[in-house]
C-alpha cells in the first residue's frame, strides 16, 4: 500500500499523517516537496493540515499553484483517492477539486478542541464508520461556505461525509467533511491522524482512515 | 507604468463576523448612526505595461485567478496610470 503526502512551505501535520500510516497500517510512504511533480497512481494522496504559506491571502490560495497540486489534479481526475485534512481541505476548494470555501469560524476563535462527528449514511464512504466519532479540531478557518444551489447538489448527491454534532464554528448544514460527485476526493476539517493511536487516547481516526486505505 | 487598486470584500450573501464586531464596538460606543460595515482587504499592484487596456486585462486575470475566491469573495478594481 503506497500512500504519498505532499509537503507544502508550512504543512505541519505531513509527519503526522505519514507516520500514523506507516506505523498502523504498514503503508509506504512517500513525501513530495511541493516543487516535485509525480506520475504514479498510490493508493492514496494525502494533502495534510498546517498554513501553507503560511495562509496569506486566503488559506490554502497559494498552494493550488505548484507542481505538486499539478499532479494531484490529474491524479484525482483519473479517479485516485484524496484526502485533505484541515488545510488540506481548504487547498482542495481553492483548487476546485471540491466545490464551496472556508470562512473564518463565527466566532472569530482558533478553536481546539475534540468534537462529534456524525458520518452520513447516504455517502458511500460515511456509510461504512459505526457510531458518532470523536475527532479533534484546530482551525481558525473552517467555517464550510457554498451557495444555496451548491449545498442543494452536495445534499442531493450524498456528498456530505460528516456533520458536527455541535456545530462549532458556523459550517452551513454542519458541514465538517464533504466529497466529490465520484467520491474519490475528501475534504475534512476535524484532523483524523491525531486520533489514531492510544498514546492520543482517541482512536476513532482509524475507522476513517481505514476505509480510505481500502481498496 | 500603472497601479492596480483592488478592493476585495466578502460578497453581500456571506456573513463577514469581522466587520459584525466592529460594527458591535461602534454600537456599544454609542456610533448607532453606522448602519453596516464590512471588513475587507485592500490591494496594490504595480503593472508595466504598455496599455491602460493591457494592464486593466493583467490585472483583472490575476483577481480572478488569484486574488479573488469567487465563491467567497467580490471585488472592485482601479487601474491608474502612474
Amino acid at each position: 500500500m503506497k500512500v504519498r503526502v505532499v509537503t507544502f512551505p508550512g504543512s505541519n501535520c505531513d509527519k503526522d499523517v505519514g507516520s500514523v500510516l506507516e506505523s498502523e497500517f504498514g503503508a509506504k510512504v512517500e513525501y513530495t516537496w511541493y516543487k516535485e511533480s509525480f506520475s504514479d497512481t498510490p493508493d492514496l494522496v494525502v494533502l495534510p493540515g498546517g498554513f501553507s504559506f503560511g495562509d496569506y491571502l486566503r488559506c490554502g490560495a497559494m498552494a493550488k499553484f505548484s507542481n505538486a497540486m499539478d499532479s494531484v489534479v490529474s491524479y484525482a481526475k483519473k479517479g485516485g483517492k484524496v484526502l485533505g485534512v484541515c488545510n488540506g481541505f481548504q487547498i482542495l476548494t481553492e483548487s476546485g477539486l471540491l466545490p464551496g470555501a472556508l470562512l473564518h469560524n463565527r466566532t472569530l476563535k482558533y478553536i481546539c478542541k475534540d468534537v462529534d462527528l456524525v458520518p452520513v449514511s447516504e455517502n458511500r464512504i460515511g456509510k461504512e464508520m459505526k457510531g458518532t466519532l470523536s475527532i479533534p479540531i484546530a482551525h481558525g478557518e473552517g467555517a464550510y461556505f457554498a451557495d444555496p444551489e451548491t449545498l442543494e447538489r452536495l445534499e442531493k448527491n450524498g456528498q456530505v461525509v460528516f456533520r458536527y454534532k455541535e456545530n462549532p464554528n458556523g459550517s452551513l448544514h454542519d458541514i465538517a467533511g464533504i466529497c466529490n460527485e465520484a467520491g474519490n476526493v475528501l475534504g475534512m476539517m476535524p484532523h483524523p491522524e491525531r486520533a489514531v493511536n492510544p498514546y492520543t487516547g482517541k482512536m476513532d481516526g482509524k475507522q476513517i482512515l481505514e476505509v480510505l486505505l481500502k481498496k | 507604468m500603472f497601479v492596480a487598486k483592488i478592493n476585495v470584500t466578502l460578497k453581500e450573501s456571506v456573513l463577514d463576523p469581522q466587520g459584525q464586531t466592529v460594527l458591535r464596538t461602534l454600537h456599544d460606543q454609542g456610533k448607532n448612526s453606522v448602519a453596516d460595515l464590512r471588513v475587507g482587504k485592500y490591494i496594490e499592484m504595480k503593472i508595466d505595461a504598455k496599455s491602460q487596456s493591457e494592464a486593466e486585462a493583467l490585472a483583472k486575470e490575476i483577481c480572478e485567478s488569484v486574488l479573488v475566491n469567487q465563491v467567497i469573495e467580490t471585488y472592485r478594481l482601479v487601474v491608474e496610470k502612474v
